[in-house]
């Protein structure tokens, strides 16, 4: 049992390493800028995954496409721009501020403040209308003009 | 009626405007930032004929002329092809393929067994010319104009209906065109 369970995990450890080494670069930090760049490239075929995480065929060229421009000595700012003028601002995971961007950037927080004002607007005037007013001089005179009508009996 | 009745009554109003409206987008389809931008350019073997080259002066040698990006592992592109014959048969417009991450003897077999509307077909093994044409699924076509300009891009099966509505009219503008 014992040789079979070691033969399984060293399969495991042949996958995950084939993985990560799909890829030679000179350097360490070059390796770092490529896991960056490709975790913030959104593939288009799955829309949902970025390209290091993406087996789709699509995925696999981009990812080839950085390593070869990184190896060339692009920077990342050029991937990047070499990305965007193919596929748009859509493989972007972090998307520019632009006109077309901007309700993307600034939604939320214009959410979040109307519904800040709303949910104040709403509790100030229910404290408004539920709070106790001291009576007028008036309305005491009534009050003890009918606790003095019935006895003082409620 | 009051205030307090007529507020919901309005923000879900505008829910459904808006679910109305986001519902019938195809997030699958992401616009092209190649639309009238210069169309890249590619030298690229035929399928057909290895030592032979298509290169982006065929498809501007046109007034018009259409960009189609197939595979033989492609299903949707079986659902179009008998629509590109019928456009090829019928001279409406000149049809270049751009054959998509294949291998060469699939690429042949297929054209034989379905037929080729296509004036040539480039051969893109490895996908390098679809990543320099923002290609990101198959089929798309694209509609290219005599400067080299891309006019339009199509994701997905082109059918008769898309080809009425969408493509058509801007063929036959440029066809009209400077004639």
């Amino acid at each position: 049992m014992r040789p079979l369970l070691a033969v399984v995990l060293l399969l495991f450890a042949i996958a995950a390493q084939a993985a990560i080494s799909a890829y030679k670069f000179d350097t360490p930090e070059q390796e770092a800028r490529f896991n960056k760049l490709s975790q913030e490239l959104r593939c288009l075929v799955c829309q949902n995954q970025n390209i290091a995480d993406s087996n789709a065929g699509l995925a696999l060229d981009l990812r080839r496409q950085i390593h070869e421009m990184i190896l060339a000595g692009n920077s990342d700012t050029e991937i990047v721009d070499f990305m965007t003028q193919r596929y748009g601002d859509f493989v972007l995971y972090r998307p520019p501020v632009r006109a077309g961007t901007l309700l993307l950037w600034v939604g939320p927080f214009v959410l979040l403040l109307v519904g800040g004002v709303a949910l104040a607007w709403f509790v100030h005037r229910r404290v408004a209308t539920t709070s106790e007013t001291p009576l007028s001089a008036a309305e005491q005179q009534r009050l003890e003009a009918l606790v003095r009508e019935r006895g003082g009996q409620s | 009626m009051k205030m307090r009745f007529i507020l919901p009554l309005i923000i879900f109003a505008a829910l459904i405007a808006l679910f109305a409206v986001g519902l019938q987008l195809n997030p699958r389809e992401v616009p092209s930032p190649l639309i009238d931008k210069a169309a890249p350019n590619f030298d690229l073997p035929r399928v057909d004929a290895a030592e032979a080259r298509i290169t982006r002066s065929d498809l501007t040698a046109h007034k018009v002329s259409l960009f189609n990006v197939w595979a033989s592992w492609c299903v949707a592109c079986r659902q179009e092809h008998p629509f590109l014959m019928e456009l090829a048969r019928d001279n409406t417009v000149p049809i270049y393929g751009l054959n998509y991450k294949d291998e060469r003897k699939d690429a042949v077999a297929w054209l034989k067994r379905h037929g080729d509307p296509y004036r040539a077909s480039g051969f893109d093994h490895e996908g390098r010319v679809g990543i320099d044409w923002g290609v990101y699924g198959v089929p798309e076509t694209f509609v290219v104009d005599a400067q080299g300009t891309i006019r339009y891009k199509h994701i997905g099966p082109l059918t008769p209906q898309v080809w009425r509505e969408k493509l058509e009219p801007i063929v036959r503008e440029l066809q009209g065109a400077a004639s």
